[in-house]
């Protein structure tokens, strides 16, 4: 990390989203850094102005008017980075996935061994996989090779093998890579970057394949031996290679490359690289497990993408994923997620009529104009159904590929034998979770916390004890990048004005069949010393009030099949804490999930829970009876 | 500040025009800076690689791939012919030979000794690019293509499919609030660029197919018609290689929605001129619009464009509400305040105040209003 001469006190962040470009402005007011004003203006890669500085210039502008100060240079075509302290700052950052991110094929011989790790590394760098090639992936060669061509990725991780195994898989599919030869999708004078990360003694035979025309560049193998992957090296090259060969080609980046940064000792100017949204969101969250020692999930549901991150422990270490579902996201991706969820998974969560044509219609005037927002109630609770639809699905891709590895041979006593369970199962155990984290628009700008909540709640079906929290209006790509620079000022920031605690829910789970009477008995000690006990009924939601900060001690003793986290049957103690929802007890069930089929009921049950939520305004109680 | 910036559709009546007309590859650009072109005129040429046919000759011979370069008939770089021998096993005393023939025409390009397998290229594909619009070239883009800047009327559509085309261009309805019916529609419309009024359903459009038009221009259309015409749900917004027969752009949106009085007043100012069309969209990475481009000549593009700030919106900035409650209605900029305010949605966000073109007033999110740019 590198560190300024002078002490930064003040900084501003952007992060140039495929919709709209959001700054920040952080000050360090006595002895702590909080967030002093945010502007947004949509994101420019669109004519008339197709470079994206002008989103920054605008939205910047923004704080510039509401602030009273000037924050752009004197020729307003650039921020203002100085050491003057009556105008301008000393730190400004940013974040990028404007321009459709970053676009990586990855290879690998084996498709759910090395391409899985291939898969990881590049996601968890920040990268969109547009395809996995693998030996093993039912495609001939000659389609692999049109298949390449077609997706014109950014950029291209090719891994295969372990150190020492056989070489000749991972040279067959460099071979690949070189008949398809393609051609990036930014400029047309540079040759593609490929990142090889594979069996180390095939690196020569593969660079006497790819070293001519394309940019090779070769790391550690990212399976070394079949019992251990080693991400890191491959991440750090293609943060590098995105900002040298992909950014620096996307419209008005370089120019926004040249403004990022501070200056160091001795008036040296130091550059921050952009980092790409995904990696600065994922690198935030990793950041809050590690320092709280907790298994964590966060989502960032986006325009065009939807990003699941999550630490969960694996064995005794915790191992961070990283998802991204590249075609579910709430503007230009809008309609895929109708085409994926379907319209009745979309109209469930919807407490009145719509006729598909006219629901398609509206999706996709969405589609065609990203940066609309809903201005009335109806519109609101429509794209937060579809909202709802799209976390669910990206919950479920995130479930898929994070995994324990994948062919790892365990040890197995007699005993085992009876109880195989496969190796690479997924790591997403929803009982365990401690703290569900939701960012992006529609649930960082809804009108109502308790809108994130049910968003939350009715995606990612919680199970158990797990608190539930929002950005409070959407930073954390911009403190993620921060915390490269100024870790104080980010974690500082993010715990006092970012994270914004919903409050802890409650939801037993288990079989409801044979259930009679409650789901589970809860006593909980309030603040004020009182004493509270409620009978969570099944397909209930109840809301007890507890402020951010408070916490009341609970005993909660489910029914017969039930687990609350401690499990089938036991009763579970401790502290839960609250939130500006307050605390939410959840009594729809979980495994399965209870939603009514039939039409009039469902509507009932949708605005009972509205109601114990205080979610949506009064009119929506009347929505659906005319 | 009373200011803001909002995106917004190009709708110009006299206006300079370059367009980039660049290949896949690099190639040989065709024609010379100055040049005068039309729009079918070549500008730049070349060949794309041909597809590729790997083929194991190792595994088809049956021996470790050390052993396969003394049995290979042809060298790296060889033209080869399809059924051509192109290695041979030495066999048991002269007999059984293992013979491996090419499935392609196309070169032998190589052999890997590590993995036994052989790449062959069926023969280059070649493409040219046109000058898209009547024009001069301006810009020499070496060896990958040219510009070509022309003056006329630019109008851009909001979504569009299938790719580049041009045609007489002809408005075939009266009012911009009529539909485009298949009734409108004749032989003598062949291979023309026709406008219609607010809407078109998937059985004109198909009659439109069946009579040769080349595109049509209206302001809306439906969603399930779209996925029906195209025999698959479009998923994400990136069009313009689909290969229906025809080029559509819409210049309002999905649903039934009257066409802009000045956009249709424009397509009226041009009948009969000859108009290029692309339908191509992309609404991520690299945005790209539909659009209609006219050039003239003559006076009127002696006269020129005058001058032009785009993206600002300032009090008394025409604009189109472009979502509900009041979308597609047009109207002037009567406010533009600062604090945030709330909507019936309870969100708070900057609005601005709109005058109706039928007086009705309203308050409007900024983000939910496009600039009608002239």
């Amino acid at each position: 990390m590198a560190v300024a001469s002078k002490e930064i006190t003040r900084i501003l962040a952007t992060d140039c989203g495929s919709t709209t470009t959001k700054a920040i402005l952080i000050e360090k007011k006595g002895d702590e850094y909080r967030l002093i004003r945010r502007g947004e203006a949509p994101t420019t890669v669109e004519a008339p102005a197709e470079d994206v500085t002008k989103g920054v210039l605008n939205a910047v502008g923004e704080i510039e008017d509401l602030e009273g100060r000037q924050f752009l240079n004197d020729q307003r075509d650039g921020v203002l980075v100085t050491e003057d302290t009556s105008k301008g700052v000393d730190l400004y950052v940013s974040t990028s996935s404007a321009g459709g991110g970053l676009q990586m094929t990855v290879a690998g011989v084996v498709k759910s061994m090395t391409g899985e790790s291939a898969q990881r590394a590049a996601l968890g760098a920040g990268a969109i996989v547009m395809d996995v090639v693998a030996t093993n992936d039912g495609r001939l060669p000659h389609e692999q090779v049109a298949d390449i061509r077609r997706f014109r990725p950014d950029m291209i991780l090719l891994s295969g093998g372990i150190d020492g195994g056989t070489t000749e898989h991972v040279v067959q599919l460099a071979e690949i890579i070189r008949a398809a030869d393609p051609k990036p999708r930014f400029g047309v004078g540079y040759k593609l970057p490929v990142i090889y990360a594979g069996n180390k003694d095939a690196r020569e035979l593969v660079a006497d394949e790819l070293a001519e025309n394309m940019e090779l560049k070769i790391v550690e193998n990212i399976r070394p031996v079949l019992e251990h992957e080693n991400l890191g090296p491959a991440r750090d090259t293609i943060h590098e290679l995105f900002m040298e060969h992909v950014m620096a080609q996307a419209p008005g980046y370089p120019r926004l490359m040249s403004w990022t940064g501070y200056f160091a000792e001795g008036q040296e100017w130091k550059q921050v690289p952009i980092m790409p949204t995904p990696g600065a969101v994922g690198k935030l969250i990793e950041t809050v497990a590690h320092n709280e020692g907790i298994e964590v999930m966060g989502v960032d549901i986006g325009g065009a993408t939807t990003d699941v991150f999550s630490v969960f422990e694996a064995g005794e270490e915790k191992v961070f994923n990283r998802t991204v579902s590249a075609n579910l996201g709430m503007s230009y991706s809008v309609s895929n997620v109708l085409a994926s969820a379907g319209m009745d998974n979309v109209m469930r969560w919807v407490p009145f009529d719509m006729e598909e044509a006219d629901l398609r219609n509206r999706i996709r005037n969405k589609m065609i104009r990203p940066t609309t927002i809903p201005q009335a109630l109806e519109e609101l609770i429509i794209e937060q159904a579809i909202a709802r639809e799209a976390l669910r699905l990206a919950l479920v891709q995130h479930k898929d590929l994070a995994r324990g590895l994948k062919g790892v041979a365990q040890e197995r006593t007699i005993g085992d034998a009876f109880e195989q369970t496969q190796t690479g199962g997924t790591l997403v155990d929803m009982m365990g979770l401690d703290l569900l984290i939701g960012s992006g628009g529609v649930l960082s700008h809804a009108p109502r916390r308790a809108q994130a909540a049910q968003m939350l709640i009715d995606a990612f079906l919680p199970e158990g004890v797990t608190m539930l929290a929002v950005d409070s209006i959407f930073m954390m790509p911009q403190l993620g990048v921060l915390s490269e620079v100024k870790q104080d000022a980010a974690t500082e920031v993010f715990d006092k004005d970012c994270l914004i605690r919903l409050g802890t829910c409650v939801a037993p789970s288990g079989p409801q069949r044979k259930l009679k009477g409650a789901l589970a008995e809860i006593e909980l000690e309030m603040p004020d010393g009182q004493t509270q006990k409620i009978d969570l009924q099944p397909g209930e939601i109840r809301v007890i009030p507890l402020a951010v900060g408070e916490k009341a001690g609970a005993r909660i003793e489910p029914a017969k099949n039930i687990d609350v986290g401690a499990g089938q049957g036991d009763a579970w103690e401790g502290d839960l804490e609250g939130g500006v929802v307050g605390l939410i007890l959840d009594g729809r069930g979980r495994q399965p999930f209870n939603l009514p089929e039939d039409h009039s009921e469902r509507v009932q049950k949708l605005q009972e829970w509205a109601k114990a939520l205080e979610s949506y305004p009064e009119r929506y109680l009347h929505m659906g009876e005319e | 500040m009373a200011f803001a910036y909002t995106p917004g559709l190009r709708v110009a009546e006299l206006t300079e025009i370059t367009k980039q007309r660049r290949l896949p590859l690099k190639g040989e650009v065709t024609v010379e800076k100055g040049a005068s072109v039309d729009a079918d005129t070549v500008v730049a040429k070349t060949d794309l690689p041909g597809n590729v046919r790997m083929l194991n000759i190792a595994k088809i011979i049956g021996l470790p791939p050390g052993d396969i370069p003394e049995l290979m008939l042809v060298d790296e770089g060889d033209a080869i012919e399809e059924k051509q021998t192109l290695a041979q096993s030495k066999g048991l005393f002269g007999l059984f030979k293992n013979t491996v023939r090419s499935p392609i025409e196309g070169i032998f390009e190589s052999f890997n000794e590590v993995t036994g397998q052989a790449v062959l290229r069926e023969p280059p594909i070649p493409v040219e690019v046109d000058g898209y619009v009547a024009g001069r070239v301006t810009g020499i883009l070496a060896d990958e293509g040219v510009e070509v800047t022309t003056t006329g009327t630019f109008i851009q559509g909001i979504f569009g499919i299938g790719g580049e085309t041009r045609g007489e261009l002809e408005v075939v309805v009266d009012d911009p609030a009529r539909e485009l019916t298949a009734d409108l529609l004749d032989e003598s419309h062949r291979g023309k660029v026709l406008v219609g009024g607010s809407y078109v359903t998937r059985q004109s459009l198909e009659r439109a197919v069946e009579l040769g038009i080349n595109a049509i221009v209206v302001g809306g259309f439906d969603d399930k018609d779209l996925k029906e015409f195209l025999g698959f749900d479009l998923g994400v917004a990136i069009t313009g290689h689909e290969d229906k027969g025809i080029t559509l752009v819409l210049t309002e949106g999905f649903g039934r929605m009257e066409m802009a009085h000045a956009t249709f007043e424009l397509f009226g100012k041009r009948q009969g001129m000859l108009a290029s069309v692309n339908g191509a969209t992309q609404i991520r990475a690299g945005v790209m619009r539909p659009e209609v481009v006219i050039p003239v000549s003559g006076a009127e593009e002696k006269k020129g464009p005058g001058d032009h700030e785009a993206g600002a919106m300032d009090i008394g900035s025409e604009i189109r509400v472009i979502r509900a409650p009041f979308f597609g209605r047009l109207g002037k900029v009567t406010e533009l305040p600062p604090e945030l305010q709330e909507l019936d949605s309870e969100a708070k966000v900057r609005v601005l105040g709109v005058k109706f073109d039928d007086g009705e007033e309203a308050t409007v999110p900024r983000a939910n209003v496009e600039l009608i740019e002239k």
